[in-house]
């Protein structure tokens, strides 16, 4: 998309632009009606964030200051790719004391950059392991 | 032995033991152990220097050593094209433009990203607790102030949570947090609160907290909007303890996000010292540090101020203060905050009321994060500073102060067919997806039920199966939407599908995002732009009038009506006949009492509830034993208490009158004494008894024999007359004025006390 960048005026975005905002399935807003639902038209995935919608948050977070914020949408964008189950196998190993060795968490990187080309989040994640072995965190807890 | 001269403990010291704020705990400042709010043993200077566009060392610490804390907040924090400006500006200087309306408070958010925990924890440190309440007001995000309600039982029981989880709703609460008692409970609480949240409006956020995978699930299936259960902590031992890094809650905090989720971090004073990692730092210090990488993670907010820790940090010397600090340095880092004022932080109501204050006049995001909707002993986290019981109390004080907590009086008949509805609509949705069933019985006892123990419904093990089924049966939030429709609960399934499309645009991801009026409000459209008197938050004048709106307010009317209740009471008692123009011709032996305009022909009773009659048959009792005779009269010219006993004494042939008004308030006065000089005075009626006016008539008649009895005394036990009478009074009294003319002549008043006296 090389629209203009999405500022406080796009806010909120189911307000201003409810026909292009969608679902995942690519169902939009105004396509989810009540009708839609018992007709079992619409299921969970129609009521998930895309990572259009996002990064149109992180701009609009952006354009009033807040760059960390921001940051966070752009890595969720890359996050909403992730099967649930990765998002919470992931985060099982960022925890103190997951693994004994830095390779599983570079394993778990590549493979979110190699199957979703989740850049952001895989340097996240190196960069975690580099200094869980700076501060020893490698080591069995349980 | 205690009542001797050598006693060694001054009784008064007893009486305080008793009070509940002894149930409460001090500890001295000691800021080697970590028991200190603002100054620990080893809080660094702040500090920063950057080489080559890299930090070197920060607050004093080289990069080379940072811990897991340091490196993050150095990489996601710093923003290193400010750090340089904002760290050379002196905290004196940083302190007076928090306080200074004229600095805008986006300048102020633009500094704070350069800036090091140790410089803001500097300071805020610098300002007094006035300072901070201000500096908080002007800095918190979003403009319009909101609130968050517990909804929680101690049976896990999901009627009881769907009805009053409707109720919250009903009271104006923009979220609702739950968990549980069993853990593994959390799914069938989850649909419970879901259901009763979807009554009455649309776009009461939800929660449950519960384990942080688990959580995430449950809002995956659609059933929660928000989690605020991602807990920081400002030492790394303290965050490693806690089975959590930096980088994992990062993780967790975008994966809310990435699922369309709104979440906010927790962190509070005094965790780590809870935790034992303290490391000698200052409660303000170790949290800066939490706020720090709260903002570095990209969190839209934080749940801040004591919240667990609370009750600890409250033992300490500024240890609310600190509190008030922390959340200080939260806004100004541009996080949206929950406020805290959950767990109770002490047994004694005034210290509660005290510690709320400043939020409720300054405002905040969300003013408790988690005030207790429900009894205390049902608050499955713990009893709040605000619960069920003290409800009414927060209601009064928004009234007080015209200050919006943004709740809203429910009045008792809608309370209780919300209930109904509530329990109705779970009702279905358990039968309708195989759950559970539900009797009248079971519904009937929670409907009206003001806790759990009043019900006879579900009990833990039964709200097992069913989470258990909801979860393994993979039940989402499009089912219940479904069930609610098709059981005929259409408004609560189109609230429903309002509330789970909001996580499709995300627009409830920015800071401080609710939903009024079913439009998603924010710190983007609705920022904060205090800039002194006239800007900032203002109610509007319907929004004053509802926050005027308690139940049972006295009008004039009111009075009215009550006093036409006792009037044929007293026609059945005393018959009055106005016989004509009073004159100064009684015998020596005479006490005449004068009454009020009102006295029996608009007002029938006295403050403490007797009869008119009553009482004059009461002195004339006392008048006739004390030898004397009783003269009645009636004036018009005042209702003043003194001028109405001073008028009898003059027309008295003894020199002794007695004033009496309708109200109950009496006097004995002489007619050679100055107005409000008098004899003697019942000025508390409502705690005065028949007796005492007998005894007062009985004096009177004394002091026409030129004796000296002594006075009656009415004893008080220290109630707050005034707050219990005095709006009554004024009701009253404004009744009896309306009724006087000047220079009218008093009227002389036969009376006959008829069969229903006793």
């Amino acid at each position: 998309m090389s629209e203009e960048k999405l500022n406080k005026k796009d806010f909120p975005i189911a307000e201003t632009r409810p026909s292009k905002v969608k679902g995942k399935r690519g169902m939009a807003l105004s396509e989810l009606t009540m009708d839609s639902v018992l007709e079992g038209k619409v299921n969970l995935d129609d009521l998930q964030i895309t990572p259009e919608a996002l990064l149109q948050q992180a701009e609009i977070a952006k354009s009033v200051g807040r760059k960390t914020l921001s940051g966070n949408f752009e890595r969720a964008a890359e996050m909403n790719k992730l099967l649930n189950s990765e998002v919470i196998e992931i985060y099982e190993l960022l925890r103190p004391g997951r693994t004994e060795s830095k390779s599983t968490l570079l394993h778990a990187a590549k493979k979110i950059r190699d199957k979703y080309q989740a850049e952001e989040l895989a340097k996240f994640i190196e960069e975690a392991g580099d200094f869980y072995e700076k501060r020893g965190l490698f080591k069995k807890r349980f | 032995m205690n009542n001797t001269y050598e006693a060694n403990r001054w009784k008064r010291v007893d009486d305080w033991d008793d009070r509940p704020l002894r149930l409460d705990k001090f500890a001295v400042e000691d800021p080697g152990n970590g028991f200190s709010a603002f100054k620990g043993k080893a809080d660094p200077k702040p500090s920063i220097k950057l080489n080559a566009g890299k930090i070197t060392s920060m607050d004093g610490v080289l990069a080379k050593n940072f811990d897991l804390i340091d490196a993050f907040i150095a990489k996601y924090h710093l923003d290193l094209d400010i750090a340089e400006e904002a760290m050379a500006i002196p905290s004196s200087e940083l302190a007076r433009k928090l306080v200074d309306m004229n600095v805008p408070r986006t300048e102020l958010t633009r500094l704070a990203h350069g800036l090091t925990p140790a410089k803001l924890a500097e300071t805020v440190a610098q300002l007094n607790a006035m300072e901070i309440a201000f500096a908080y007001s002007k800095m918190r995000a979003r403009q319009s102030p909101g609130n968050q309600a517990h909804v929680t039982n101690a049976k896990d029981d999901p009627l009881q949570l769907a009805a009053d989880a409707a109720i919250a709703v009903a009271l104006g609460f923009d979220e609702i947090e739950t968990t549980m008692r069993v853990a593994r409970n959390s799914w069938s609480n989850a649909l419970a609160c879901c259901v009763g949240s979807s009554l009455g409006k649309s776009g009461t956020l939800f929660q449950c907290s519960s384990e942080e995978a688990e959580e995430l699930e449950i809002g995956m299936a659609g059933f929660t909007s928000y989690a605020e259960t991602v807990s920081i902590y400002g030492t790394e031992s303290a965050f490693i303890d806690g089975d959590d890094t930096p980088w994992s809650k990062a993780w967790l905090t975008a994966a809310y996000a990435s699922r369309g989720i709104k979440m906010r971090c927790t962190s509070g004073a005094a965790a780590e010292l809870l935790m034992g990692f303290h490391e000698a730092k200052s409660l303000l210090y170790l949290e800066a540090r939490c706020l720090c990488l709260q903002r570095g993670m990209g969190s839209q907010g934080t749940q801040n101020g004591g919240i667990d820790g609370a009750p600890l940090a409250g033992s300490m010397p500024g240890g609310v203060r600190e509190i008030m600090a922390e959340n200080l340095i939260a806004v100004w880092l541009d996080l949206e905050c929950a406020s805290g004022n959950d767990a109770r932080h002490s047994e004694s109501d005034m210290r509660v009321a005290a510690k709320i204050l400043p939020y409720l006049i300054g405002g905040s995001d969300l003013i408790c994060s988690g005030f207790g909707s429900i009894l205390k002993y049902d608050n499955s986290f713990n009893p709040s500073s605000f619960n069920g019981e003290e409800l009414e109390e927060f209601l009064v004080l928004q009234r007080d102060f015209e200050a919006d907590g943004g709740l809203t009086t429910v009045e008792d008949t809608k309370a209780l067919s919300l209930r109904k509805r509530a329990i109705d609509a779970i009702s279905h949705v358990l039968q309708d997806l195989n759950l559970a069933n539900t009797s009248p019985q079971m519904k009937q006892s929670v409907a009206v039920a003001s806790g759990s123990n009043e019900t006879e419904s579900f009990t833990p093990r039964d709200v097992a199966i069913i989470s258990e089924k909801i979860k393994t049966e993979g039940i989402n939030v499009l089912d219940v939407i479904k069930s609610l429709h098709t059981g005929g609960f259409e408004q609560e399934a189109d609230n429903l599908l309002f509330l789970v499309k909001l996580r499709v645009s995300g627009d409830y991801l920015q800071t401080s995002a609710i939903i009024r009026d079913a439009r998603v409000l924010s710190a983007v459209n609705d920022p904060n732009n205090y800039t002194g008197p006239g800007t900032g938050y203002r109610p509007s004048e319907q929004r004053k009038k509802e926050l005027a709106d308690i139940r049972e307010v006295l009008d004039r009317d009111e009075v009215l009506r009550t006093e036409a209740l006792g009037e044929m009471a007293e026609m059945k008692a005393i018959s009055y006949k106005l016989i004509g123009r009073a004159a100064a011709d009684g015998p020596p032996n005479e006490v005449v009492v004068g009454i009020s305009p009102a006295f029996g022909s608009k007002i029938f009773q006295t403050l403490a509830g007797h009869k008119l009659s009553s009482v004059l048959k009461a002195l004339d009792d006392g008048i006739t034993r004390g030898g004397a005779v009783m003269r009645l009269v009636k004036f018009w010219h005042t209702a003043d208490t003194s001028f109405l006993g001073l008028s009898a004494a003059r027309l008295s042939g003894s020199g002794i009158g007695i004033g009496l008004q309708a109200k109950g308030t009496a006097v004995i006065h002489h007619k050679s004494r100055l107005p409000h000089n008098n004899l003697e005075l019942f000025s508390n009626a409502p705690i005065t008894k028949l007796k005492h006016y007998e005894t007062m008539g009985y004096n009177a008649a004394r002091y026409c024999l030129k004796e000296l009895p002594d006075p009656v005394m009415v004893a008080t036990k220290g109630e707050a007359l005034g707050a219990r009478f005095h709006a009554r009074v004024a009701l009253i009294y404004a009744i009896e004025t309306s009724m006087t003319k000047d220079n009218a002549t008093p009227e002389l008043l036969d009376f006959t006390f008829l069969k229903a006296q006793s």
